[in-house]
């Protein structure tokens, strides 16, 4: 395994990227309810990986051996817990900066990670393929759904896993997740999400069957405005996450 | 990555069962501690036991030591509390085991067993700290021998004087109670039959508590000034006075092995957590051994904080984070506060003559044990199985 550096970049590059990271990654900063989210999402992922892999949580890298890609993986707070949990993490994004970031904040902890700025499609053409694939919070973000899905397929082998997780298309979310989260509590910026590209289960699921992936569960994530807390449920008329396979 | 997850620094009782807990759950821990293992283990050392609550004893199965432990042990199956100028006691029995005795030196053998066997613990000893650096992303320390250990977190188990503690500039409240622990094994002729007495005396509580076999131990708290020449005086002297305050029940008594003696005092930290720093155990906080909650409070600290550790592990998060130290704190400070002043206050309200006092502690004791909802109260405080805050998963039942 690999710690990228971003020894490529220039000292200024550095210092943004840097006050990015730290961004990023404050808890009570503009990424909160990413964090408030977080544990769940690592918990759903740890817990289907380890009963789908035979692994056991109580060890010190549960999933030593197995390599994970983080699709729009941003500033790596899902990719760097992973990567303690013992995966061989690469984690991809889009923006350039979020990959500044996230190499900033991984060379800093000690963890190591590969971040590349890439797409899905790039890392197929290069015939890469990997034991487990996430893609959380991001296809409600993608330009073609059916594209994006076959790129998954390709990329997680046969036997593999793929936990997926976005906005389901309910009024509810329309409500919700577009106009309270950008509008009125700003958790997100605005503009941030086109409610008309959120995806239901059933569509989610259909296009992953297509791309050969076989969906095992599907659970809710609701979030309790009383306690500011996240649970897994079983209402999946907002944020959901799920856990496919590929047949062996 | 840092070289290790967590180091703790001081392998005793409390230090070395986080190190057994954390390691069998994949947290990799390196523990160092100042004395070397043989002298650690010898038995000439330390003739000390330990009153082992239930919510204590479970943390110790968990930690994989209770196994080991339980053939030397002494289970404690009823407590009897007595005031000296009152015939009116309060009874904890009928209810199963409220405690056991454990000897010191046992826990330590088993601790070291246990931490052989176990992949992810490292144990160096002997050997200290020499420097410690404690920045955003890790913690840095240098032992006397050079090496060089990183860290996401440091846990202090180093006892009352922790360096670790000092290091990190935490400072502590301290009051002394001008009174010793007199600390003295007695063998007696009749059977205990499992039975601690603790007495309240106007120099300090007195307790008997039940070994194997026929012995008992003496926790003999009395005015400091009395102590120096009670220790020095003939021994047919000082047996003479352990044995009318034992009482009759045991027979005639003979100590065993001398008498050790200790300072009481109270003292608690400034602060229980800091940056990638926690404190646990005598380090964070140390009481008057009255209610007998020393070490199981300690050990409350060490089954809260393996839990967040642990929790943190299976979520692949930084074991070091602000998150988790601000959470221990939050979680073990106004535990820590309100057994400091219920033991400090217990010590007032008995080590004294006043008469009012004195009547309303005798009133006390009576209705305390007839009234059966606080007597359960205090009795599952006792067995250490019910917090007053939340209590950590690791000592449910």
């Amino acid at each position: 395994m690999t710690s990228s550096s971003p020894s490529t970049a220039s000292p200024a590059e550095l210092a943004k990227f840097s006050a990015m990271a730290d961004a990023w990654w404050d808890p009570e900063g503009k990424f909160k309810p990413l964090h408030k989210f977080n544990p769940l999402r690592i918990a759903y992922i740890s817990d289907h990986m380890a009963a789908h892999f035979g692994r056991s949580l109580d060890v010190e890298r549960p999933f030593e051996g197995l390599r994970l890609l983080d699709i729009g993986c941003g500033g790596g707070l899902v990719s760097e817990p992973l990567a303690r949990l013992g995966f061989e993490v690469i984690g991809i994004d889009a923006a350039e900066r979020n990959i500044g970031t996230a190499r900033v904040h991984a060379e800093r902890s000690g963890v190591p990670v590969t971040y590349r700025q890439a797409t899905p499609e790039d890392l197929v053409r290069e015939g890469q393929v990997f034991d487990a694939v996430l893609t959380l919070e991001v296809v409600e973000h993608v330009a073609d759904v059916d594209l994006f899905l076959e790129s998954i397929g390709t990329l997680v082998r046969p036997g593999g896993a793929v936990v997926a997780a976005t906005l389901n298309r309910t009024l509810k979310s329309l409500a919700l997740a577009k106009y309270a989260a950008e509008y009125v509590l700003r958790w997100l910026p605005r503009g941030t999400h086109d409610w008309r590209k959120f995806m239901k289960p059933s569509e989610l699921t259909t296009g992953l069957r297509r791309a050969g992936l076989e969906t095992r569960d599907v659970a809710g994530m609701t979030w309790n405005p009383l306690l500011d807390e996240w649970s897994k449920t079983q209402d999946v008329s907002m944020n959901y996450i799920l856990f496919a396979v590929r047949a062996a | 990555m840092p070289s290790t997850d967590v180091l703790i620094v001081g392998c005793g009782l409390v230090g070395g069962t986080l190190a057994c807990l954390l390691a069998s759950h994949g947290v990799r821990v390196v523990v160092i501690d100042a004395s070397p293992p043989p002298e650690r283990l010898d038995p000439a050392l330390d003739g000390r036991w330990s009153a082992l609550a239930e919510g204590s004893r479970i943390l110790l199965d968990r930690a994989g030591l209770w196994p080991a432990l339980e053939p030397s042990s002494q289970a404690i199956t009823d407590i009897r509390v007595c005031d000296a100028f009152s015939p009116l006691v309060l009874d904890f029995g009928g209810i199963g085991a409220l405690g056991h005795m454990v000897e010191n030196r046992s826990v330590r053998v088993a601790l070291a067993d246990r931490l052989a066997t176990l992949a992810a613990a490292t144990v160096r000893a002997p050997a200290r700290l020499s420097t410690l650096e404690r920045g955003p992303y890790r913690v840095t320390a240098t032992l006397d021998d050079g090496e060089r250990v990183d860290a996401a977190l440091v846990v202090g188990a180093d006892g009352r004087g922790s360096q670790v503690r000092a290091l990190a500039g935490i400072g502590t409240r301290a009051r002394a109670y001008d009174q010793t622990a007199i600390v003295q094994t007695i063998a007696h002729e009749e059977s205990h039959d499992g039975l601690a007495v603790e007495l309240f005396l106007p120099g300090g509580p007195f307790a008997t508590l039940p070994l194997p076999g026929n012995h008992s131990l003496i926790v003999w708290s009395e005015r400091a000034a009395l102590v120096p020449g009670l220790l020095a005086a003939d021994p047919a002297v000082y047996q003479a006075e352990l044995a009318q305050r034992v009482g009759e029940f045991l027979g005639d008594i003979t100590p065993v092995g001398r008498p050790q003696a200790f300072p009481l005092a109270l003292h608690l930290a400034h602060r229980l957590a800091d940056t990638r720093l926690a404190l646990v155990g005598d380090a964070g906080h140390g009481m008057h051994p009255v209610a007998g909650q020393g070490f199981n409070f300690g050990l409350r600290d060490v089954a809260a904080l393996a839990e967040l550790l642990i929790d943190a592990h299976r979520l692949g998060q930084d074991p070091g984070a602000p998150a988790l130290t601000e959470a221990y704190s939050a979680w073990r400070r106004p535990d820590t506060a309100l057994m400091l002043a219920l033991t400090d206050g217990l010590v007032r309200l008995f080590s004294n003559t006043h008469p009012v006092l004195t009547r309303a502690r005798r009133l006390g004791l009576a209705s305390v044990n007839r009234l059966a909802p606080l007597k359960d109260l205090l009795t599952t405080h006792a067995r250490g199985t019910q917090a007053l805050g939340r209590l950590p998963r690791l000592m449910r039942p």
